[in-house]
Order: C-alpha cells, then sequence, then structure tokens
C-alpha cells in the first residue's frame, strides 16, 4: 500500500481516487506530493506557465472534508490535475503561452474546467503549449519551451515533448500531475501523449464544450483527457464531457458510461489498416510497432483488415488551409481595446495601435498562421483555397465513412518519429507540420482518436500507436486501446535527471 | 418610369436608387448572447463576455430574432429559405469587438419580396408602383464610438453591440427622391405593424444606406455611391437630391464618379467621401464555424404566419371597402401602427356607444379623428398617444352627435372644453346647457320669422339663386344661437321654400 | 499562386500585423513554401461535392428570447467586461481618438 510521497506521485487517476476514497490517504498528502514534484521541475522542465499549488490544496481539502462528512465524491475527487493554459480559469492567469496575454486573468470559468472541478478534482496549475494551440513541439511559448522529461540514453539533447499539448505530456511522464487536459486540433494531444508515452485521447467533436477554450480553428478545436494509462483517460473524459448550451457546436447527447464499459476484449470486431499510411520513408521502427499492434489486436480477438482512404494525402495541405483560416478570424479580437496587450507607439491613431500590438504580441508561428490564413481567405482565392479544401475534407470524411461500413476502428501510428530534438525542425516550418500527418485527418472529419504507448525506438524514446473510431464511439476507441495496452506492456518511465 | 431628372447643363438624367435598410429587430435580448437590448442603458452595462469577444466565447441564436425575421419576409410576400447560414465579415473597428461581424452573405433567411408605394401625384410618384426587396438577412450591429468626451481618446460602448439588425436590401428600382422616401416610409410601416422593428429612426433603430448612381435616359447603369447610415426619410431624400446633382456635376464636368462610400451631413445637407481606408472592402467573408446551418421546419414558419397582423394594404382596402371610408382617409389611418389602433378603439367604442354596426359609423369616427382630433392634439403639441381625450370619451362625444343631441359645430366647442378640463362630453354639454335644438315645432317657428323677416332673398332663391340657401340655413341658426339641429333646419327649408 | 514583398505588406495590413522590411523579406520564400506545398489540393477532383458545413451532422440550436437567463452569457457585468481592458475611462473603452 504506497504511503510515501514518492509512490503517491506514480498513481494515476483511478489509483488516487479510489484511494482517497479508501482512506489510504488524504486528498491533501496527494496535492502536497504532486505540488512538490511540480516546484521541483520547473526550472528544468518549465511545463507550467503558472503553479497553483494553493488551488491543489483548497480543492483537496474540500475533499478531505466531504469525505469526513460523509458526503459523496466525484469522479475525480482528490485527483489534482494540470490545466493546459488554453482554458479560462476564472482568477488565474489564461495565456494561450502568449505575450498577447500575458496578465489577462479571466472572470469566467470554461466549462470542462469547471466540470473537472466540479467532479473533486484540483488544479496544480496552468500548463506550458505551443503559442495559441498552434505548434507540434512546444517551441513557440512566449514562456519558454517545454523540455520533454525523456532524453536518448547518453546524451543530454533537450528534446520536445511534442505539441501543442507539450506541457500537458511533460507533466504527466514526468510524475507531476498523474492526468492533464489537452486540446487537440490537428494532434495535439495524441502527438505529445505518444512522444512521452502516455496516453491521450481527443473525443468526438461536439464532445467537449468550447466554451471558455481559447480558439484556434474552431471546425477542429477539441478538449481531452491525458494520463499516464487508458482507464484514468476514460474515467477524466468522461468528467469532461457532456452537452452546454453555450456551445452551439455542442453534442446534446447524453455521455455514455466509458469507464463503466471499459473492455479489451476485440473478439467480434473489426480493426481496419489504412494502406495510405505506410508513407515513403517511414522509419523502420514505427513500421515494426504497427505490425506489433495489428498481432495485439489479433490476439485480443479482432479481425484485422486492410482499407483505403483514398484522400489521406491531401488532409495535411486541407488543414493548413482551413485551420490558418479559421485561426486567422478567430484571433482578430486580439486588438489591445478590450484586454491583454496594448502597445501603442506615440502618436499612433487606432489601426497603427492594432499593427503594433499584434506585432508585438504574437509569436512568429501564429502571425504564420494568421497570415496564410488571412490570404486563403482574401478575394480571388477563397474559392481555390477555402472552398477548395472543405470540398477535400467532405472527402476525407466520406473516406472514413465508407471504410467504417467494413471495420470499427482503424489502428496507425500516432506519429511518424519519435520526439525529436528542440530546434531540429523550427527553421522550416512546412516540416514541421509533417508530424502531424497521421493525426490530422482524424481531426478534419471530427472522429474520436486516441493514442497508446506501444513501445520504444532503438533510441529508447517512446512510440504510440493510434486507435480511430466511428463518430461518437469513443467506447470503441477507448477499448481497442485498452487492448493493446494490456499487451503492451509499457512501463518504461524516463530517468529522472532535472 | 418616373418623371424626376436633374436638369444637367448637357440635358437631362435619371436617377437610380436602391436603399439597404438596417432594422433593429425587436426582442429582449441580443442575436447572440443574452444581454439585453433596450435604448439608452449606461455605457458597457448591457454587454456580456461575448459581445465583449473575450478569450473562448461562442455565439448561440436567439430565436426570436429569427422569428422576427421571416415575419418580415413574410409581410413583404418574400421567399423564405429553409436553409440558411452565417457567414464572417472581417474587419477591425473599435466598434467591432470580435474582429468581425456575423452576417448572412451568401444564403440570406429571405429571398426576393417587394412592397408596392402609393400613388402621390403631388411628390411626383404619377401611379402605385412595386419597389422589389432582394433579400433580407440577419446580423449583429456593432457598438458605438464617442469621439467628443476626451481630448485624445474615443470611448467605446459596447452595449448596442451584437444586437440583432435585419438588413433589408432593396432594388434599385427607385428612380426619385420621392420614390426613396416612400419607399422608407412604407417599409417603416410594415415593420411597425408586423412588430418586428420600431422604426425609431432618430434613436438609430432604422437607418439607411443609399446607393445613387445617375445616367441619360437609355444608358447603362453608372457607377454608384453608397451614403451610410442616413437616419431620418427627410435626410434621405435631401441625401439622395445632393448626391444625383454632385454626381452629374462631376460628370459633366469631365470627371469619373468614384464608387466610394459617403456620409450625409444633416446641417449642410450634402454628402461627403469618408475618409478612405485601403483595404477596406476584403471582408474575407467565410462560413462562421461557430455556428451550424439554420433549418426552419415547417410548423415554425406556419406559427410565423399565423402570427402576422393585418397588413397595411389590406388594411387600407379593408376600411374602404367594408367600412366605406375615403382613400384618403384610409390612407391617413393606416399609415402608422399607432393611428390605426387608435382608430380602431375608436370605432369599437363608437358602435357600442350608438348601438350601430362598426360599417355605420366608421366615417364619422374616421372625419372626426383626422378633422377633429388630430388638429386639436397638434395645436397641444401631443400625439395619439398622448390625448387626453380617451377613446371610450371620444365614442361619447361621438354618440351625443350621431344620436342629434348635439350639433357637429357644437361638438367642436365641447371637444376643446373636454381637453380642457378632462370632463365627459355629456357632463359639458349638460353643464353649458348646449343641447340642440330638433323639436319640429321650435325650428318651424324661427324658420318662418327669418323667412318672413328676408322676403326679397326668399324670390331671389326661387328665381334660381340657389346659394341662398345656406344664408337661411345660416340665420336659422345664428337665431338659435347654434343650437339647432341642422338636419331639421335644412328639411324645414326645403319644404317651405319648395 | 506565389506571393512578393508587396503582396506580403497587404496581406499583413489586412491583419493588422506590423512587419518590418526585414520580417517581410523573409516571410516570402517561407509562405511560398507553404503556399505551394497546399496548391496540390488542386489535384482532386471535387466535381459534385459539396463543402463541409458541419463536421459532426447537426443543425442550429434556437434560444428562447430571455435577457440575462445564463448569467455567464449575458450582460450586467461591467466590472468583469472592464476588468482587463488597458484602458477603461468612465465606464467605457478608451482608444486612441478616431476621426470618421
Amino acid at each position: 500500500m504506497p504511503n510515501s510521497s514518492n509512490s503517491i506521485t506514480d498513481l494515476g487517476v483511478a489509483a488516487i481516487r479510489d484511494g482517497v476514497a479508501a482512506g489510504q490517504f488524504s486528498a491533501v498528502e496527494v496535492a502536497e506530493a504532486f505540488n512538490a514534484n511540480v516546484a521541483a521541475a520547473q526550472s528544468a522542465l518549465n511545463a507550467f506557465i503558472v503553479a497553483t499549488p494553493e488551488k491543489a490544496i483548497e480543492a483537496a481539502k474540500a475533499v478531505d472534508a466531504a469525505r469526513s462528512a460523509g458526503q459523496a465524491l466525484g469522479p475525480m475527487a482528490g485527483v489534482p490535475i494540470g490545466m493546459k493554459d488554453l482554458f479560462a480559469t476564472e482568477g488565474v492567469q489564461t495565456t494561450a503561452a502568449s505575450h498577447m496575454l500575458e496578465g489577462f486573468v479571466p472572470r469566467y470559468e470554461s466549462t470542462v474546467s469547471r466540470k473537472l472541478w466540479e467532479a473533486g478534482a484540483g488544479m496544480l496549475g496552468k500548463l506550458n503549449l505551443d503559442q495559441f494551440a498552434m505548434g507540434s513541439s512546444n517551441e513557440s511559448s512566449y514562456f519558454g519551451n517545454v523540455i520533454s522529461p525523456w532524453q536518448r540514453p547518453g546524451s543530454n539533447a533537450q528534446l520536445t515533448p511534442g505539441g501543442s499539448s507539450g506541457g500537458s505530456s511533460a507533466a504527466i511522464a514526468a510524475r507531476l500531475a498523474p492526468a492533464a487536459t489537452g486540446t487537440d486540433t490537428g494532434g495535439s494531444i495524441r502527438q505529445p501523449a505518444a512522444y512521452t508515452g502516455t496516453v491521450g485521447i481527443k473525443p468526438t467533436y461536439g464532445r467537449c464544450s468550447r466554451w471558455g477554450v481559447v480558439a484556434y480553428a474552431s471546425s477542429l478545436d477539441q478538449a481531452g483527457s491525458m494520463a499516464r494509462d487508458v482507464t484514468d483517460c476514460a474515467i477524466m473524459l468522461e468528467a469532461m464531457a457532456g452537452f452546454d448550451p453555450k456551445d452551439s457546436t455542442s453534442l446534446d447527447l447524453a455521455v455514455p458510461a466509458w469507464t463503466g464499459s471499459l473492455s479489451g476484449d476485440l473478439r467480434g470486431k473489426r480493426v481496419g489498416i489504412p494502406r495510405e499510411y505506410r508513407v515513403d520513408g517511414m522509419p523502420a521502427e514505427v513500421d515494426a510497432i504497427w505490425e506489433q499492434g495489428i498481432a495485439w489486436a489479433k490476439d485480443a480477438g479482432a479481425e484485422v483488415v486492410e482499407v483505403s482512404l483514398p484522400h489521406t494525402r491531401y488532409a495535411l495541405a486541407a488543414y493548413y488551409i482551413i485551420a490558418p483560416a479559421e485561426a486567422s478570424s478567430n484571433l482578430a479580437r486580439y486588438d489591445g481595446v478590450r484586454y491583454g496587450l496594448r502597445d501603442l507607439p506615440d502618436g499612433a491613431g487606432l489601426q497603427n495601435m492594432y499593427a503594433a500590438t499584434r506585432a508585438a504580441g504574437f509569436g512568429d508561428e501564429v502571425k504564420r498562421r494568421i497570415l496564410i490564413g488571412t490570404y486563403v481567405l482574401s478575394a480571388g482565392f477563397y474559392d481555390a483555397y477555402y472552398t477548395q479544401a472543405q470540398k477535400v475534407r467532405t472527402l476525407i470524411s466520406q473516406d472514413f465513412a465508407k471504410a467504417f461500413e467494413q471495420v470499427d476502428v482503424l489502428l496507425t501510428p500516432t506519429a511518424p518519429s519519435a520526439a525529436f530534438a528542440l530546434g531540429e525542425n523550427v527553421d522550416d516550418p512546412l516540416s514541421m507540420y509533417l508530424n502531424d500527418v497521421f493525426t490530422v485527418p482524424a481531426s478534419l472529419a471530427g472522429l474520436p482518436a486516441m493514442s497508446v504507448p506501444a513501445g520504444l525506438d532503438a533510441q529508447g524514446l517512446p512510440l504510440g500507436l493510434q486507435i480511430i473510431g466511428r463518430p461518437l464511439d469513443e467506447q470503441g476507441v477507448l477499448n481497442a486501446g485498452l487492448a493493446i495496452e494490456a499487451r503492451a506492456g509499457f512501463t518504461a518511465k524516463p530517468e529522472k535527471w532535472w | 418610369m418616373s418623371t424626376y431628372r436633374i436638369q444637367g447643363a448637357t440635358g437631362d438624367w435619371e436617377v437610380v436608387i436602391g436603399l439597404e435598410v438596417h432594422a433593429q429587430v425587436t426582442s429582449n435580448s441580443k442575436l447572440f448572447s443574452g444581454s439585453a437590448t433596450a435604448f439608452g442603458a449606461e455605457p458597457n452595462s448591457q454587454v456580456s463576455l461575448i459581445d465583449a469577444a473575450m478569450p473562448g466565447m461562442l455565439p448561440v441564436l436567439n430565436g426570436e430574432c429569427i422569428r422576427q425575421a421571416v415575419r418580415t419576409g413574410m409581410a413583404i410576400d418574400a421567399q423564405i429559405n429553409k436553409w440558411s447560414r452565417f457567414d464572417r465579415k472581417n474587419y477591425f473597428y473599435a466598434d467591432l469587438p470580435q474582429g468581425y461581424q456575423i452576417s448572412q452573405l451568401y444564403h440570406p433567411i429571405v429571398g426576393e419580396g417587394s412592397l408596392t408605394i402609393e400613388a402621390d401625384e403631388k411628390a411626383g410618384i404619377p401611379e402605385a408602383k412595386v419597389i422589389g426587396v432582394e433579400r433580407i438577412h440577419v446580423e449583429q450591429d456593432a457598438g458605438k464610438l464617442m469621439h467628443d468626451q476626451h481630448p485624445t481618446m474615443s470611448y467605446v460602448d459596447l452595449n448596442r453591440s451584437g444586437v440583432a439588425l435585419m438588413e433589408i436590401v432593396s432594388r434599385p428600382d427607385m428612380n426619385s427622391p420621392a420614390e426613396a422616401g416612400a419607399y422608407l416610409s412604407k417599409l417603416r410601416t410594415i415593420l411597425r405593424y408586423v412588430g418586428s422593428c420600431d422604426g425609431n429612426m432618430d434613436q438609430g433603430s432604422m437607418r439607411a444606406d443609399v446607393n445613387v448612381s445617375v445616367r441619360r435616359p437609355g444608358d447603362e447603369l453608372g457607377t454608384r455611391t453608397e451614403t451610410k447610415n442616413v437616419n431620418s426619410v427627410r435626410f434621405v431624400m435631401q441625401a439622395i437630391e445632393h448626391e444625383a446633382n454632385r454626381q452629374v456635376d462631376v460628370i459633366e464636368g469631365g470627371g469619373k464618379i468614384v464608387q466610394e462610400t459617403r456620409l450625409f451631413d444633416p446641417n449642410t445637407g450634402s454628402t461627403r467621401s469618408m475618409r478612405s481606408k485601403e483595404d477596406a472592402h476584403d471582408y474575407r467573408y467565410f462560413p462562421d464555424p461557430d455556428l451550424l446551418p439554420l433549418v426552419l421546419e415547417d410548423a415554425f414558419l406556419e406559427d410565423c404566419r399565423a402570427s402576422l397582423p393585418e397588413l397595411p394594404d389590406a388594411k387600407r382596402a379593408r376600411y374602404e371597402g367594408e367600412l366605406g371610408l375615403s382613400a384618403y382617409n384610409a390612407a391617413v389611418l393606416t399609415a402608422d401602427v399607432d393611428t390605426f389602433r387608435w382608430f380602431e378603439a375608436l370605432l369599437a367604442e363608437t358602435a357600442l356607444a350608438q348601438g350601430k354596426k362598426p360599417a355605420e359609423v366608421a366615417k364619422q369616427a374616421a372625419n372626426w379623428l383626422i378633422s377633429e382630433l388630430f388638429g386639436a392634439l397638434n395645436k397641444l403639441g401631443k400625439s395619439l398617444d398622448e390625448s387626453p381625450v380617451s377613446h371610450e370619451q371620444a365614442a361619447e362625444l361621438l354618440g351625443l352627435v350621431g344620436k342629434g343631441t348635439i350639433s357637429g359645430s357644437i361638438a367642436k366647442q365641447v371637444l376643446e372644453t373636454m381637453l380642457e378640463t378632462g370632463e365627459g362630453a355629456t357632463a359639458i354639454v349638460e353643464r353649458e346647457g348646449l343641447k340642440q335644438e330638433s323639436d319640429t315645432g321650435a325650428i318651424e317657428a324661427k324658420v318662418d320669422e327669418i323667412l318672413a323677416a328676408n322676403g326679397d332673398k326668399v324670390e331671389q332663391y326661387r328665381g334660381g339663386k340657389v346659394a341662398l340657401f345656406g344664408f337661411f340655413v345660416g340665420q336659422t341658426m345664428k337665431a338659435m344661437q347654434g343650437k339647432a339641429n341642422p338636419g331639421v333646419i335644412n328639411e324645414i327649408l326645403k319644404s317651405k321654400l319648395g | 499562386m506565389s506571393v512578393d514583398t508587396a503582396t506580403v505588406a497587404k496581406i499583413a495590413s489586412l491583419a493588422r500585423l506590423k512587419v518590418s522590411e526585414a520580417e517581410l523579406e523573409a516571410m516570402v520564400p517561407e509562405l511560398n513554401g507553404i503556399l505551394a506545398w497546399v496548391e496540390q489540393l488542386g489535384e482532386v477532383d471535387v466535381t459534385g461535392v459539396e463543402p463541409m458545413t458541419a463536421v459532426i451532422p447537426n443543425t442550429l440550436r434556437l434560444r428562447e428570447d430571455v435577457i440575462n437567463a445564463d448569467p455567464l452569457t449575458g450582460g450586467d457585468r461591467r466590472d468583469a467586461v472592464l476588468a482587463n481592458a488597458p484602458a477603461a475611462q468612465h465606464g467605457f473603452f478608451g482608444v486612441p481618438k478616431v476621426i470618421e
């Protein structure tokens, strides 16, 4: 029975929740243990933009008091989590990792974070991310890079934890938090999970409310859960999901009891392997882990078949038109008038204030995407780019729908490689974009998708497998993930160097 | 075709006019947020987090605004589009917190319709004319900027930001200031009848953008200019006149009309060019990804139709047909919501007071309201709403005349007293002894006196000078201190004079 | 479609992003690289295909016309609205004076 600080921080969501409920340890003990880890790791990993140890303690005290009073405890009671700094948290700075929102303190709470606090969770702090969720390596944050707790053996080169939810993935892998929220627009939960040997799930578009989440690309953004195993992700996602009348794209459907129906038995299920995901130049190890995954699926009782998603190769291009287009409009509100940074050069008028403020407030990648987005929407180009991309998106969606007539879930690698070193891709935005090649299609189609750690590459770095499911079939995705997790037996953790 | 022409130095010019009217929708809350819409509130007190475009905010559509737009469309016999969509119009200004306006460019909720303006010889409209409406769409209003409160700053009030507007776009079917004025008045009347907009142009709940171009009769359409935000019918007419003349001067002087936006200055009655913004016109419209397509159900449409009141043209026809009113009176009484409501209430009370059917007392009520009450209220500087005389009191007065208790001329006197003292008609007539003599015997005696005293005139009358009849009537009435029933006088005189 | 510095300058102006000459120079090849890459979408035969309008099939919900039904989406909260304003003035947002 774990009772020392070290072992408490090795526990996941379910174990902590159940341990607190059973009285094995108090919620305050748990919060203190994680708070200590957070503080100790901050300068080395930079996973948090702001730590809120007092909030974690406050929530923990409330849970302990409720338990003493014999009151019912919520599904996340006593579990301290990290909150990606894209979710508005009332009274706590919310920056989207941008200078533009440095010092912005919302007077409102996002729906998803509110649901987690109501479920009994506590906040360890606001997690670092790629600025405005735009990036795949967490190298674009105004508050500095997040350093992955993973390192190549014999090397102290700093590696990326992935992005945009890099702070989330790093924190979980380094045991600074048992779980964290992420958001996923083109892979920003799944790819960081794969790079850090953790689990992350993006639900069906519309499952989680976007109200209070700083918007990047409205038709793609989805909140999701990240943790160290599939069950933990299911518990947390159940607490996060649900209809929100304040979000017009929110699905008015009951949240299924995913956790209670978890099963790794895939008998009677068909798993599809999309042939177009076997890309040129894919590292042999990635291919090998994929084959491994296929074997595990069969072992779990599934029938494995090849399927075709013919328009896969156009997904990235479609994404890099649609997402920047929506972002260019969503970020127009950051103008120095009502909140956030204001840069007012001497004698400047209103429009110049806008130009100066936005130049000073946004990082390079954000500016790049705003420019692309503005361009593809501009007169004369709208049909050629934006309309074309939305039509290709329809085709991609139809590809999946056809595939799901034959199979229940799809199995692919999550990323085309393991984590790379910081600085390796920053000079070439295009090569950075290619990291999303396997995750983007499911985002365009709004499908639930998850990454589970499958093994290590030759350099000892984690590789993940992605499961994609039908719309609204998070259960199918979680179950397949559970089956793979059980067989992968992934227990590797980063060696503590910080 | 209108005969209105601008007389230029080189010949006559035709004017082509189109109006885009922005009408604030009558609803309790805003189009996409729950803030109140009432005019005149403290600055920024009717502003939600959504209206202020805080990070992570999302729009949710107000069903009442859609209902009002559909009802308006139905009132102008327009096509209602069961499928419509919202688009973002992107530009930067301090009264536009999101950096975009949510509007409907590609698929508006209402398609083509029309309204008819009445013939008005005096105004140069020889016959009734149908003016086409191209579309109505729903969009957000902007906030307000004040430039005179501080030496170096402008102040932004977002109370109006997000209020629902209907943009009603006419076809360029108008050819004179009078036609444009008539269209705007008629449109305003219809909106007030339907109850979808209060039409208070001085409060800004209805404003017009005026598109004007000129051409030689028979030529292609000229380049048009747009004069924005004109807020009265009179100003619209002035703006057109000024702008058309200005354009003729420019062209005849060898210049070209620049397609531009202009502002009307009510002080000078002229238009001037707005400061040009280089890329003012690339709005980069695209479908709003925070909203889904709007689909209207048949049941909803049926409800909208059933809720429509009797519209102006139908009401005018009924007043002329069923109630036997003159075309002029019918037009005056149906010109505004407040007027017809007062009239119909008066009519009901009058019929009740005299135990007759409405059609039997309609002429009396209409004539009295228009000839007597309107004039009296004008002198007091009061509107119909502020009439010190109520429908019931007016009906009482009319009842006395109808029953022959007092004459029409005495009734004028009584009305004055009613307005001064607030007393009822019957009480005044009693107190001042104003009952008219209807006793045939008494009147006959007086008639005999008058005829006897004016033998020479009687001879002249019988000789053919029929105009003298009025003299006898007048003399008899004078002799009876105005309190004789004129109808009886007439009968008696006729029988005596032969 | 490729862009030159003039075009990028125009786009930056539309997007209200002040860019220096040096930044403009650097952006041109970057943007052209990305634009050239997304060009490949033009290869796809989209005959008869409608652009995506709703990611998961759904239509718009209409809400009731009630003032301030939910405090989070209603008005009457000026303090919250002005709380983070760079230049709040007597209940207004202050901006550099605009001449219309």
